[in-house]
């Protein structure tokens, strides 16, 4: 410890104003304040002492309870290949895993290559400390699109949505929009046939460093949700597999069990709101009841949710605590119409299978409204008050 | 039966070294300062030279704005500095005490407000809005008194009543004749003399931080609004006019907690206003360490040098670690079991009785507002805290107004400050933002 704080402490002047290095302030400020807590003090009035919490902290949280659904996903990606390829018996557990690791580790490194490189370069240039944003969102990326997603349309992708869904309204903590979302809506808009097309894309075709196996360029494998789209009145997957997640579906968003974990997490450390998420649930299964029983949806509530980016998106993303309804009373209008809306857009829209991403989107362009609403009431309150 | 106000939202911080109920005597001796800042809000005019020489109760400055607004030496003996900073600024005016203690008398017959203006108590009130001192041409519609200071390792209000009783009955009498005095204690005080005091209407209030502070008992008592005024005052403050209505004389002498991980024996401390602070800690810290001195709690105080004062209004000194010379390594995951927090990625919620020893660092870079929610956690009013605080970095003037600025000081917001995950300096913010809307509405 010692040793790194004295290199740290060596190297630092030349990242100070008229060092060699400045232009480089930023990165170093970002790799000293990760590797040592900054021991600046507070100022000579306002509070002495702190909470040991921050948003690095927060940030890591987030990036943690992700891991479960990251792992099973890779796992997944080796799982779906092997049976497309009809080669599941001679497939080992490790096979499949590490087939799927270098699947999405591409990805995973191109989003945050070009996530971060943005930020740190946006940092330098405004002169600010790197904010720690983007350690989340730049883990989700990769989650939420399909595996075959090439890794150029990732790359503009993730490079437009910190640019212009963050960085022009002022970074972390002032966008309006979820910044992975925003990426996947270029990327769904942009590239569509890259994005659910004709079913190709759900699985990964070609062996890597021999792992894996080779799938016919031809072989298409729909999610349970694009099978109802296309007119089947049941998916092929039973229940069970689709709880566990062994399905075709985005990377992280197949195991409900493996985001469960990540949400008890959330949940426990109290990152996430409960309310935020709870609401979501209560309005996907409540919307989803009512489209069976009026006979307008062949899946039952707990399918809804069970299937597509539901639960990924109502714990990873509706509590987004930036773009998310900030008032406490807000949060339960914004959670339920989330699942309300994801779930209408997937049964009253043939073109769209899935509706977890617009649903949220759009929500998110509501929060303000809906904090209005509240926030105008506690000061209609106070002007009455002040009238009397 | 007084009415009783439960409060769930707050924050109770168990901090190591409290005071322990003994009390050391301290002797009247060496310089003395009255510091103008202390009185924030008002603009000194000295009225004394270096050399003259004082009783105590003598004008040292007065209110430029209301000469009327008197401000005097709690000490007997010579005004050795008038101290100047930047642009001729009176940092203060010092006195070195002869030990005497000569006290001039004030006619108490006289009526009430003339009396606190002459004899320089008038300057402890404070008022609402803006959290500055208070303005004799106000109508204050009540007078708040709170008698109990909720923050980590404060004053217990409690133990310094004990023998000062009738000073203070005396006191809340005469603020009586001002205006209405509304007393707030605390649900676990049980003297006679605050639960049975008389001339003011008693509310209890039973919660944690920061139900003492005097913000959240007007915000449920008799909420401000725009136009209003109202006035607070330091419980101990009550007591010093009480001793004026009694003796005719002032007497500045308060019982202070000496406290903090880093004082060797906390206990109580027999000090006047202005008082060095060397006076109660010398032999009690190491100086060696590097240390942060309060004048004040860790929440709402002002850092001093040990050769500083305690501040008019401080009612504790505190001694904490300044934590400048920590480096921990890995924050963002390691578990760091010492650390206090309310989140539960640490472990602090294991131990919900432990004390813990927190120093100055505040832990974290400064970000924008990212969580939702946080504030309101331990902010017991009826006032969006997050969004007054974004009106208020927005200098929105009209929103501010809307969302109840005029109800708050800058230590309601302490304890959101505390816990606030983006590091945002929300006091400082407040008090820019009050005085921003006072220059505007002056």
């Amino acid at each position: 410890m010692n040793a790194l704080r004295k290199y740290f402490d060596k190297i630092k002047p030349n990242f100070e104003e008229g060092g060699k290095l400045h232009a480089f302030r930023s990165l170093y400020d970002g790799f000293e304040t990760f590797a040592f807590v900054p021991n600046t003090t507070a100022g000579r009035t306002g509070t002495h002492i702190h909470d040991a919490i921050d948003s690095k902290r927060i940030m890591s949280l987030v990036v943690i309870a992700l891991v479960p659904a990251l792992l099973f996903g890779m796992y997944n990606v080796g799982y779906q290949n092997a049976l497309a390829a009809g080669q599941l018996e001679q497939a080992t557990f490790w096979g499949m895993f590490w087939f799927g690791f270098l699947a999405v580790l591409p990805k995973l490194i191109v989003s945050y290559v070009v996530g971060l490189g943005i930020e740190f370069t946006v940092a330098q240039w405004k002169n600010e400390e790197i904010q720690e944003g983007f350690l989340v969102s730049g883990i989700i990326i990769p989650m939420i699109v399909p595996v075959n997603t090439p890794l150029w349309m990732l790359a503009i992708a993730v490079a437009f949505s910190v640019i212009f869904a963050k960085e022009i309204f002022g970074g972390t903590g002032m966008n309006i929009f979820n910044v992975a979302l925003i990426t996947r809506a270029f990327l769904f808009f942009s590239y569509p046939s890259s994005m659910t097309g004709d079913d190709t894309v759900w699985v990964a075709q070609n062996a890597i460093c021999g792992l894996g196996f080779d799938v016919p360029d031809t072989f298409s494998a729909a999610t349970p949700l694009g099978e109802i789209a296309a007119g089947l009145t049941e998916p092929t997957s039973s229940f069970c597999t689709q709880v566990i997640g062994l399905i075709p579906g985005s990377i992280g968003e197949t195991s409900v069990i493996a985001i469960a974990l990540g949400a008890i997490l959330l949940l426990w450390t109290g990152v996430a709101s409960w309310k935020t998420m709870l609401s979501v649930f209560v309005g996907g299964a409540c919307t989803g009841w009512l489209y069976n029983a009026l006979g307008l949806s062949p899946l039952d509530a707990c399918q809804h949710i069970v299937l597509g980016g539901f639960c990924f998106g109502a714990v990873f993303m509706a509590t987004d605590p930036v773009t998310s309804a900030r008032t406490e009373g807000g949060k339960w209008i914004y959670g339920f119409l989330i699942g309300f809306v994801a779930v209408t857009v997937r049964v009253m829209n043939p073109g769209y299978p899935e509706g977890m991403m617009l649903a949220i989107l759009l929500m998110n362009l509501f929060a303000p409204l809906i904090d209005y609403c509240f926030v105008s009431r506690n000061i209609s309150k106070r002007a009455k008050r002040a009238k009397i | 039966m007084a009415n009783v106000i439960k409060l769930r939202k707050g924050l109770d911080v168990n901090l190591k070294g409290k005071a322990s109920l003994d009390i050391m005597q301290t002797k009247v001796a060496g310089e003395y300062a009255l510091v103008p800042d202390d009185f924030y809000g008002m603009k000194p005019k000295v009225v004394v030279k270096e050399g003259d020489s004082v009783k105590v109760g003598d004008a040292l400055f007065v209110d430029k704005v209301h000469p009327e607004v008197k401000f005097v030496s709690p000490v007997s003996g010579k005004v050795s500095l008038v101290e100047r900073g930047e642009r001729r600024k009176v940092m203060s005016v010092r006195v070195e005490a002869d030990g005497r203690q000569d006290a001039k008398t004030f006619d108490v017959k006289q009526a009430p407000l003339a009396l606190l203006q002459e004899s320089g108590l008038f300057g402890f009130f404070r008022m609402r809005p803006y959290d500055v001192v208070a303005s004799p041409e106000d109508k204050p519609k009540a007078i708040f008194v709170s008698a109990f200071n909720s923050m980590p390792l404060a004053q217990d209000f409690e133990f310094v009543l004990k023998g000062q009783e009738q000073e203070w009955q005396a006191g809340l009498s005469l603020l009586a004749k001002i205006a209405k005095v509304q007393l707030g204690i605390s649900a676990r005080q049980t003297a006679a003399a605050l639960t049975g005091a008389k001339d003011c209407n008693i509310t209890i209030f039973d919660g944690p931080a920061p139900a003492g502070n005097v913000g959240v008992q007007i915000n449920h008592v008799d909420p401000i609004n725009k136009g209003e005024v109202v006035w607070t005052l330091g419980a101990e403050e009550v007591i010093f006019i009480g001793r004026l209505v009694l003796t005719g004389k002032v007497d500045f002498t308060r019982t202070i907690a000496v406290a903090g991980s880093e004082v060797k024996t906390p206990k109580y401390a027999k000090v006047l206003v202005g008082q060095p602070v060397a006076s109660v800690l010398t032999g009690q810290i190491d100086s060696s360490k590097s240390l942060r001195i309060i004048s004040g709690n860790p929440m709402v105080g002002v850092r001093i040098e040990q050769n500083g004062f305690v501040g008019a209004h401080a009612t504790e000194v505190t001694v904490i670690p300044n934590g400048d010379d920590i480096y921990e390594m890995l924050g963002w995951i390691a578990p760091r079991c010492k650390e206090f927090s309310t989140s539960r990625s640490y472990f602090s919620w294991l131990r919900p009785k432990a004390e813990y020893t927190l120093d100055a660092r505040i832990k974290g870079g400064e970000r924008h507002m990212i969580m939702s929610g946080e504030y309101d956690r331990v902010f017991p009013m009826d006032i969006y805290a997050g969004y007054l605080v974004k009106a208020i970095i927005a200098g929105d003037i009209d929103r501010q107004e809307a969302l109840g600025i005029y109800e708050v000081a800058p230590e309601d917001f302490a304890l959101a400050e505390f816990v606030d995950s983006s590091k945002l300096e929300l006091q400082r913010i407040v008090r820019q933002g009050l005085d921003i809307l006072r220059k505007e509405n002056a």
